[in-house]
């Protein structure tokens, strides 16, 4: 099959919008203005006052002149783009491949599209009467070349270009159809070459002399002899699945069952390739022009249907359908291939890599965020709070052994709590100390074990360990801050609890 | 009259035959209800002996509060922490129950708000801390919800939970997924319990004073006293136990503490 485009004109792009936003602008003319080299110049006219005389470029003064009762509002630079980025994410309902072409209008590369409405005729019918309810004058046609189809929808009376008419299509046109920089077209005018007919017979070369690559690059693409790529506003993703529905959907069930069906087919397929996906995103396009979507994340690459749908299930209810959604779309945003499934016969307990543990890891991740949860290492330090690091992951496994040879508490402050204690004897363990108003008298103990804070890493006082035991058998960690003084009692800290 | 002197000469044999089939009966009733007994008693978590001789607790005498004379594997135990020193005794405890549960490899979740646990001590007490999971959660009602989940999936050796309350309604949404999965489920709770759960056995570990060799300065091994306090169908107790040489060791109670300060040079 040919390719097939479907080129979108606004004529009116941006103030069709400030009249959806202000319906009473509807019945009068204005303008938009914006300040170039200390004049103000109208920027864009609504139809009335493009009946009356005044274009895009007219001095507001001139405008005034011409039309006493113009309204004039201030123009907002970047609308137009944005306005079209939106309509091309809008049109990604009608077709995968959707962008925005400057200034006023969109392409869509509709191949293999308009069979699912029924004929390219009432595929373009469907735009045009969707995009006209919305408030926008619209003109929309279609043709084998993206420069026969910008040209028919500007200048040409079909809609629908028949696969292969395009060439006989564009011959009556003005040669400014083929998106000609003004000053080549107003060239051609003064030699009398008007139309694209009076074009074609002249011989190439001789056009290539006078005019340059640009009008044969513009020639050769609308005729189709030069392919012409699109840059979607959208980038197509590898992993793509999309459901259209005929009614729009707005129940939890109805959005259940299109998430299975989108992720059986996306499953299927990433099984047959040896992958498994890392993230995800389900979107689904609202009648009123919105999308509401989810992400998901795996720790492992997955592809097991219930698992991820039991991920998405977990945030549907965030997913607003609004007035309805009328296509679902889910996508595999980040793909990686499938590490071979070790089965591990002697592990009945299955263990860090069993694919049920990363499935759980998975839920709590999604509902709760991955922020939440931990896995630790052993860190090669002595200092406490650096004698540990976070894992990457579940895979990762301890360079170094954990180290057990000096004792270290179960329970560990963060920060040290300070304490004030009774400490008579240099480098002996306090007799006495007070945490959080309790007196706790010191009955056994061990230490000193004196800790270096690593001076490469941070500089600041050593401390010294006491492993101490009250007198109702609690054992504490203590460490002073610094060498003993005896008039400071407030370098002492609670550190951790022993079992 | 006639009728009666018939009867009291009935044959001794008969009389005997009855008894006889009446004791076998009652017989037959006691074997049904001891297996009926027993048959509950699996559906609470108290599995047969057999399937766990290779996975034992190091508890030793403390396995005789429990039915069976085993301890419940798959079921949800409660830890009473009044005070931090007795929340760092409780986890060691657990810590060392896990070590023996895991000692051939599996991991463990362990899930809680404002985690005070130092990973490396973990080692002191048998468990690998790359074995374990922390699942750090802002709110109570996440850990909850996260516990319930986690005690769900089989993969998983055990799940610890560090909670302030615990719900009836909770603590039999645990139980149910214990059931299924066969999951422990160990409850650190930082407050009294005020309401019944359906915990199996209710825990309560409070440090003692360890113990040194006569005339020795330092610390001994980590002591405590494990109080039993509740167990479904077991026999409440204390015991006093010491963690030493990797494994759970009973100690004889202790007359009094020395009150001299002693220390290390």
């Amino acid at each position: 099959m040919g390719a097939r485009f479907l080129s979108i004109w606004f004529p009116h792009l941006v103030t069709d919008w400030h009249v959806r936003k202000q319906p009473q602008l509807r019945d009068v003319a204005f303008v938009l203005k914006a300040a170039v080299h200390n004049r103000s110049v109208v920027t864009a006219a609504c139809p009335r006052a493009t009946a009356g005389g005044i274009r895009a470029g007219t001095v507001l003064a001139d405008a005034r002149a011409l039309m006493p009762g113009l309204q004039v509002l201030d123009d907002k630079p970047g609308l137009g783009a944005q306005l079209l980025d939106r309509i091309a994410e809008w049109c990604i309902r009608f077709t995968p491949v959707a962008a925005p072409d400057g200034p006023a209008g969109i392409l869509l590369d509709a191949t293999g599209c308009a069979h699912l409405w029924g004929g390219e005729d009432a595929y373009v019918a469907d735009i045009v009467r969707r995009l006209s309810d919305r408030g926008y004058t619209v003109r929309a046609a279609m043709a084998d070349t993206v420069g026969a189809a910008w040209a028919m929808a500007r200048y040409g009376k079909e809609a629908v270009v028949e696969p292969g008419q395009h060439g006989r299509a564009l011959l009556p046109l003005p040669v400014t159809a083929l998106r000609l920089d003004p000053e080549s077209g107003t060239r051609l005018h003064k030699l009398g070459l008007r139309l694209i007919r009076d074009l074609v017979v002249i011989p190439r070369p001789a056009l290539r002399r006078r005019f340059g690559d640009a009008l044969l690059q513009r020639l050769r693409q609308a005729l189709g002899e030069e392919v012409e790529i699109l840059v979607p506003v959208c980038p197509i993703a590898p992993y793509q699945e999309r459901l259209p529905c005929l009614e729009p959907i707005v129940t939890r069930t109805g959005i259940e069952i299109a998430l299975q069906r989108l992720l059986e087919v996306l499953c299927t397929r990433l099984r047959a390739e040896g992958k498994g996906l890392r993230t995800a995103v389900f979107r689904g396009y609202r009648m009123d022009g919105g999308t509401a979507g989810i992400e998901i994340a795996t720790g492992r690459p997955a592809q097991h249907e219930e698992h991820l749908f039991h991920l998405f299930s977990l945030k549907l209810e965030t997913m607003a359908p609004g007035t309805g959604i009328e296509l679902f779309l889910l996508e595999a945003t980040q793909v990686e291939d499938q590490d071979a499934v070790q089965s591990a016969l002697w592990s009945a307990g299955g263990g860090l890599l069993d694919p049920q543990l990363s499935e759980l890891l998975d839920r709590l991740a999604g509902k709760l965020g991955a922020g939440s949860l931990h896995r630790f290492l052993p860190a090669e330090h002595y200092w406490p709070e650096r004698c540990y690091v976070p894992a990457s992951g579940l895979t990762d496994t301890p360079a170094s052994e954990w180290k057990v040879d000096r004792p270290r508490p179960l329970q560990l402050l963060s920060p040290p709590e300070r304490i004030e204690v009774t400490a008579p004897v240099p480098d002996y363990p306090p007799m006495l100390f007070r945490y959080r108003g309790v007196l706790h008298q010191v009955v056994k103990a061990d230490g000193p074990e004196r800790i270096e804070p690593e001076w490469w890493i941070r500089e600041g006082p050593h401390r010294d360990y006491y492993c101490v035991e009250d007198e109702a058998g609690r054992r504490y960690w203590l460490f002073r801050s610094g060498h003993y003084t005896p008039e400071r009692t407030e370098q002492w800290y609670l550190h951790g609890l022993f079992a | 009259m006639c009728a009666n002197t018939r009867h009291t000469g009935t044959p001794f044999a008969k009389i005997f035959s009855n008894l006889a089939l009446h004791m076998l009966l009652t017989n037959e009733k006691a074997d049904i209800i001891t297996r009926l007994r027993q048959e509950v008693l699996q559906l609470q978590g108290f599995k047969a002996p057999l399937t766990h001789l290779l996975d034992d607790t190091g508890l030793g005498r403390i396995n005789a509060a429990f039915p069976n004379g085993v301890f419940p594997r798959a079921a949800l135990h409660e830890f009473v922490c009044a005070a931090p020193e007795e929340a760092a005794a409780a986890t060691a405890f657990v810590a060392g129950l896990l070590s023996a549960f895991m000692r051939r490899g599996g991991a463990a979740l362990w899930v809680g708000t404002g985690r005070r646990i130092f990973p490396p001590a973990l080692r002191a007490f048998g468990l690998r801390p790359e074995q374990v999971i922390f699942l750090d959660l802002k709110k109570e009602k996440d850990v909850t919800w996260a516990l319930t989940e986690a005690l769900r999936c089989s993969a998983l050796s055990a799940v610890v939970g560090e909670l302030s309350e615990l719900s009836f309604t909770d603590s039999r949404r645990f139980q149910l997924a214990i059931e299924a999965s066969g999951v422990p489920c160990f409850a650190l709770r930082r407050r009294l319990p005020a309401t019944a759960t359906t915990a199996v056995a209710r825990w309560r570990v409070r440090p003692l004073a360890s113990r040194t060799e006569e005339g020795l300065p330092g610390l001994g091994a980590p002591r405590w006293e494990v109080q039993l306090l509740k167990v479904r169908n077991g026999t409440p107790g204390t015991w006093e136990l010491e963690w030493a040489g990797g494994r759970f060791r009973h100690t004889p109670k202790l007359a009094a503490v020395p009150a001299a300060q002693t220390k290390t040079g």
